[in-house]
């Protein structure tokens, strides 16, 4: 085998200082890449299948075996270089193109949001919702009648006999005829006979609904607005539970240490009877005997009526079958709007009734 | 009922106040009332109308001057009290050198913001004004001033209290049950319990009943239990009443007339006991009692002519009759300004028959207010005899021999109490021997031990049963000494199913962003035919109110939409353009075969037919849902053009209330008014109609004077059922393949059935089908035809699917709505 002839000249581009020479070139073609487009350019001529150090790693067969090494080491150590170069750099210009362009896409964020504008529920349905919780968390049932009621479950049932005034057409909405035994329900307490009438004691319930009466519409009065009617019938019930009841809701309603009272009255389906009074939400009770501080609101009493209670009376349980020697109860019923009224400053009735929606919208979603 | 304090004072020693003055702590006084029930709506005097210097002043001298006009003032000089007179100018001249009067200084205002300054008047400066009794709010005299007794006060002293302007007046609301509040007898009495003071009650002697005062037969004792007359002679008919009844007459809210009927009013807010005066000289034979005969007419004291009804108490004589019992006296019996010789009935009227009687005439009167609620039959006679005295007294009249009587008291009834009764119901200690004292205090008579034998008084037919009781014993206690304590309900299971889903319809709705309203349920039949309904629409078939608010609006709605709308054109005319509302409440459908309402006893539980009976007889009250909207859904902005609210809003409300219960909700479309015949949507489910949504018809639209586009929604919420457990999915985590498929389907077909046939198709794995492009284009499609382009996912619950399978169930699906809908695939 005759030996092979070998270039006795070392080729120029496997040169040390060629090598290094390009290097250097790369390198500085590199860092004088502005953009990523140019890096690009550069990184073609100098790490690309024509670039120098690719061009001479091919002419390393041409070497005498015993130097090849020596130069694909060179070599190889070169090209790391200049790789690790370009990545330099190309990191560089990658981190400052996206700070460019984030800066490019930056919003103005206090723009308006809703492009669809939400809707909101009526306080008198979200404050029922909440007496109805309040109570529900005591074991109370939600009970519900027909507003369209029987004279006998609004009135008769409730010892309201048949001359009694409430029942002329000053007070009360007849439906059909003046005579036909319907009317529009004045009161939630129909509700109380129903539930009396179909349920076995004991008996807790609470009741929210509408009624109606013969006013008219004013700042403080609506023909049709709401009450919350509770009852509970049971084994030694006294109008010691009635008041601790009434105060539970008070402070669920409006928060600790609001000052209720228990004023007797009169109605003819509770005895004794008495009427809630809440210390005025205005004045707070500073108004009273103090003329230079009236106030509208309580008319200077310093209470204002929040609805009526008192423990049912025995003769309504009889007429609902319920034996009042065994079983006695309380019954209450508040108005709901004025609880609005209370817990979140509504001054005119009116604005309950209208139906206007800056009323509602005021009230979002809270439940 | 409004209470002068020192009125009062004259029947329970009052605390005194603790300022300057003589008159008693009204302010006490009224939180004692409060706490024992009587309402106090305020606590005023004539004095408030009053501001600044109003003093007595001497009248040292005076000139009169006439004047060029024909009158001749009087230029006076006046001592107040100050080192010099006052030069004061006055018109009248009821008054003499020395006289006391009544100044008003510069800067005080008079009733009715009436200033007084010195002023330059017929030459002179008048510093001053000399006041009549009407300048001053306190009688209608205007003829002269007021001139006072000698001795009233030193000239420059304060006049509001020489008039006892200052006194305080209670004015109270008595509730019905206590009718015997309706006099100061009765509030003393109240007064005197919660103060725990003594009560002094009024007691002159009276003669023995001898039947002389006036022959009387009483021919319906269940109408009139009790009637007494007493009889006056020799009245001076001119005598004034004494100032002193005037001003408690007017301080109490009546105007004084003269003397003899302002006797019988003074007595009978004394006493509580109504009285009625009649001419003697007019009266023609007896006088009795009895129902009116049918066709009757009587003449009330207001000149109005009325018609009898049979169930009327009357009095009459011999000419027929003469007085609305216990309402309102007649006109030809009236006493007048010649009436000398007086007979003076106090009666005892069925409380029930006078109320219907008011009721009936629509004649609320001050005596009908105490009958309704029930007067004391003890006290006919002491206020037959206050009234003689007191006429006797300021008239010069005679009393005339004689005191006649028909009837007789009734005795109430006893009672049997449980003497630890009021603290079981109160839950609170209260002893017996606590009990008998305030039992005593309201008047009843108590005899027993541990069961206590009751007898209520006669002012209280209030007091029948032992509740009763109770109550008297725990309000004059305290309510405050209630104590509170929480029952212990047995444990609850929260809402109902329904009272949740309703309050998840009514969140959703909310969340898709209508506002919630509580529109009104009258309505006006002529929304009938805005709405383009049909003559036999059920929905025309609605209760009336038979004594309605507004005569325009006598209809209980039979759909919410009618007040939606109401309210959403309201919305609009106050400036809203765009506009989204929503409610959720009951309709009333009358059944057309209701049967009429039964009336149970109340004495025991109804039977169980009376009770279906009386909700037979009521309508129908469906809850529904409704939500009306117009104008933009979503406004213009940066992001771009408005969206305006359009049909498909509508459906899609109804959608969020189905979703709520998680319900299928079919939707068709239908011809239904009030809505656009041809953007109405039927909502079904499991067949049945439950509402419509969709835009309004155009019509409907011009009639209620509706913003344009106006779309509504309505639903039957008592059709949807609380969605049952859900039945949880299970969940394949291999990739899914996606498909679309665009079909050409002739016009008229709907997009609903041809997704169902596709999905019918489509076979196990389709995972979604989204309908997500429709077109019209004749060139493209052709004339009659709608292209559809769906996105179909299908997934295996086991496997990767692989394209070619899921291309093979496409092709399926396509072939269904091909075969079944007239689909074709388009190229």
């Amino acid at each position: 085998m005759s030996p092979q002839a070998f270039d006795p000249v070392e080729p120029h581009a496997l040169r040390p200082e060629v090598i290094t020479a390009e290097v250097e070139a790369s390198t500085a073609a590199f860092e004088a890449a502005r953009s990523l487009e140019e890096l690009k350019a550069a990184r073609l001529a100098h790490i690309g299948d024509r670039s120098p150090l690719a061009l001479a790693n091919r002419e390393i067969g041409a070497l005498p075996p015993a130097a090849r090494a020596a130069a694909g080491q060179r070599l190889g150590v070169a090209r790391t270089a200049v790789k690790a170069a370009h990545d330099a750099r190309e990191v560089h210009l990658e981190t400052e193109r996206d700070e460019r362009v984030l800066v490019e896409e930056a919003v103005d964020v206090t723009l308006p949001t809703p492009r669809r504008p939400g809707g909101a529920r009526h306080p008198l349905t979200s404050v029922a919702e909440r007496i109805s919780d309040v109570f529900v968390a005591m074991g109370y049932e939600v009970a519900e009648g027909p507003e369209v009621e029987a004279e006998w479950y609004n009135f008769d049932a409730l010892n309201i006999g048949p001359d009694h005034p409430a029942r002329s057409t000053m007070d009360t909405l007849f439906v059909g005829t003046e005579d036909s035994g319907i009317v529009l329900r004045t009161q939630t307490s129909p509700v109380q006979a129903r539930m009396m009438l179909t349920r076995e004691p004991p008996i807790y319930v609470i009741c929210p609904g509408k009624t109606f009466r013969a006013d008219e519409l004013d700042a403080t009065h609506s023909p049709v607005f709401h009450q919350v009617e509770g009852l509970a019938v049971d084994v030694g019930i006294t109008m010691a539970h009635l008041r601790g009841t009434l105060d539970n809701l008070a402070e669920a309603m409006f928060g600790d240490g609001v000052i209720t009272r228990l004023r007797p009255s009169y109605f003819p389906f509770t005895e004794p009877s008495a009427e809630v009074d809440l210390v005025c939400f205005v004045c707070h009770g500073e108004s009273v005997g103090n003329p230079d501080r009236p106030c509208r609101t309580c008319n200077s009493e310093g209470w204002i009526e929040w609805g009526g209670c008192g423990a049912v009376n025995p003769r309504v349980l009889i007429a609902c079958g319920i034996d009042p020697e065994i079983y006695s109860g309380f019954a209450f019923g508040m108005g709901i709007e004025r609880t609005v009224m209370f817990r979140d400053n509504a001054t005119d009735m009116r604005d309950m009734v209208e139906g206007d929606v800056r009323f509602t919208a005021a009230f979002g979603m809270e439940a | 009922m409004r209470t002068p304090i020192r009125w009062l004072g004259e029947f329970v020693e009052l605390p005194a106040s603790a300022g300057p003055g003589t008159q008693p702590d009204a302010r006490l006084v009224a939180d004692a009332l409060v706490r024992v029930g009587l309402e106090i709506e305020r606590v005023d005097s004539a004095a408030d109308a009053i501001t600044g210097p109003l003093v007595l002043g001497r009248v040292v001298s005076f000139v009169d001057e006439p004047q060029r006009n024909g009158k001749v003032i009087r230029w006076c000089d006046v001592d107040v009290g100050e080192a010099q007179p006052r030069g004061i100018v006055c018109g009248a001249q009821n008054f003499a050198v020395g006289d006391v009067v009544v100044v008003a200084l510069p800067g005080a205002v008079l009733p009715g913001g009436f200033a007084i300054s010195a002023r330059k008047t017929y030459g002179h400066v008048s510093d001053g004004m000399i006041c009549s009794a009407r300048e001053l709010g306190i009688g209608d005299d205007h003829a002269g001033i007021l001139v006072l007794p000698a001795g009233s006060g030193e000239p420059g002293s304060d006049a509001l209290d020489a008039l006892g302007l200052r006194e305080s007046v209670l004015d109270m609301a008595v509730t019905p049950d206590r009718g015997y509040c309706l006099s100061m007898r009765g509030i003393a009495r109240e007064a005197a319990a919660a103060l725990d003071r003594r009560f002094t009650d009024i007691a002159p002697p009276l003669p023995p009943v001898d039947g002389q005062a006036y022959p009387i037969t009483v021919d319906d004792p269940s109408g009139c239990d009790l009637f007494s007359a007493r009889a006056v002679a020799g009245l001076d008919p001119a005598a004034a009443t004494p100032a002193w009844m005037a001003q408690r007459l007017r301080q109490c809210g009546m105007r004084p007339i003269s003397l003899a009927v302002d006797v019988a009013n003074y007595v009978m807010l004394e006493t509580g006991q109504p009285l009625h005066t009649f001419d003697r000289a007019k009266l023609t034979g007896a006088i009795g009692v009895r129902r009116a005969a049918r066709g009757e007419k009587l003449v009330t004291l207001d000149g109005v002519a009325r018609a009898l009804d049979p169930d009327d108490l009357v009095v009459t004589d011999d000419t027929g009759p003469i007085a609305l019992a216990g309402v309102m006296g007649g006109a030809s019996t009236d006493i007048d300004e010649a009436s000398t010789d007086i007979v003076l009935e106090a009666a005892h009227w069925h409380p029930a028959s006078i109320s219907r009687a008011v009721r009936r005439h629509k004649l609320p009167s001050e005596a009908a207010k105490r009958f309704e609620r029930g007067v004391d039959p003890a006290i006919a006679g002491v206020a037959l005899q206050r009234c003689v005295d007191l006429l006797v007294e300021h008239g010069g009249a005679r009393a005339v021999d004689g005191y006649t009587v028909v009837g007789e008291q009734p005795v109430p009834a006893l009672i049997a109490l449980l003497a630890t009764r009021p603290a079981d119901v109160a839950g609170m200690v209260i002893g017996r021997d606590a009990v008998v004292h305030r039992l005593e205090q309201v008047g009843c008579a108590v005899d027993g031990a541990d069961v206590l034998q009751v007898r209520p008084p006669s002012w209280r037919p209030d007091l029948t049963d032992p509740a009763d009781l109770v109550e008297e014993v725990v309000r004059l206690e305290g309510y405050e000494r209630i104590p509170s304590q929480l029952p212990t309900p047995p444990p609850g299971r929260g809402l109902t199913g329904e009272q949740r889903l309703r309050r998840s319809v009514s969140r959703a709705l909310a969340a898709a962003g209508y506002l919630e309203v509580l529109s009104s349920v009258f309505v006006s039949p002529t929304v009938h035919d805005a709405f383009g309904l049909p003559a036999d629409d059920p929905r025309r078939r609605a209760a009336r109110v038979a004594n309605p608010l507004s005569d325009t609006e006598p209809e209980l709605r039979t759909s919410l939409l009618p007040g939606l709308l109401a309210t959403l054109l309201r919305n609009v005319g106050r400036g809203n353009r765009s506009v989204a509302l929503f409610e959720m409440g009951s309709v009333y459908l009358p059944r057309p075969d209701a049967p009429p309402m039964p009336r149970p006893a109340v004495t025991s539980r109804p039977s169980e037919e009376e009770l279906r009976g009386l909700d037979a007889a009521l309508p129908d009250q469906p809850r529904h849902a409704g939500a009306v909207l117009c104008g933009d859904v979503e406004p213009a902005g940066w992001w771009g053009r408005a969206r305006v609210a359009d049909w498909s809003d509508a459906v899609a409300a109804a959608r969020a209330v189905a979703a709520a219960a998680r319900a299928n909700l079919e939707v068709r479309n239908a011809v239904y008014p009030p809505w656009h015949p041809g953007r109405c949507a039927e909502l079904r489910l499991d067949g049945r109609v439950i509402g419509h949504a969709g835009e309004l018809h155009p019509r409907t639209v011009a009639a209620l004077g509706l913003p344009d586009r106006t779309c509504a929604m309505e639903l039957d919420l008592d059709a949807l059922q609380p969605p049952p457990p859900a039945q949880a999915p299970v969940l394949s985590t291999f990739p899914p393949v996606l498909l679309d498929v665009a079909l050409v389907v002739p016009d008229g077909v709907p997009a609903a059935d041809v997704s169902a046939a596709l999905r019918a198709g489509a076979g196990p794995l389709l995972e979604s089908l989204r309908l997500f492009d429709v077109y019209a284009d004749a060139t493209r499609v052709g004339e009659g035809y709608r292209s559809m382009a769906f996105a179909l996912t299908f997934r295996a619950p086991d496997r990767t699917l692989t394209v070619a399978e899921a291309m093979t169930f496409r092709d399926e699906a396509v072939a269904r709505a091909v075969s079944e809908v007239g689909a074709r695939l388009r190229g």
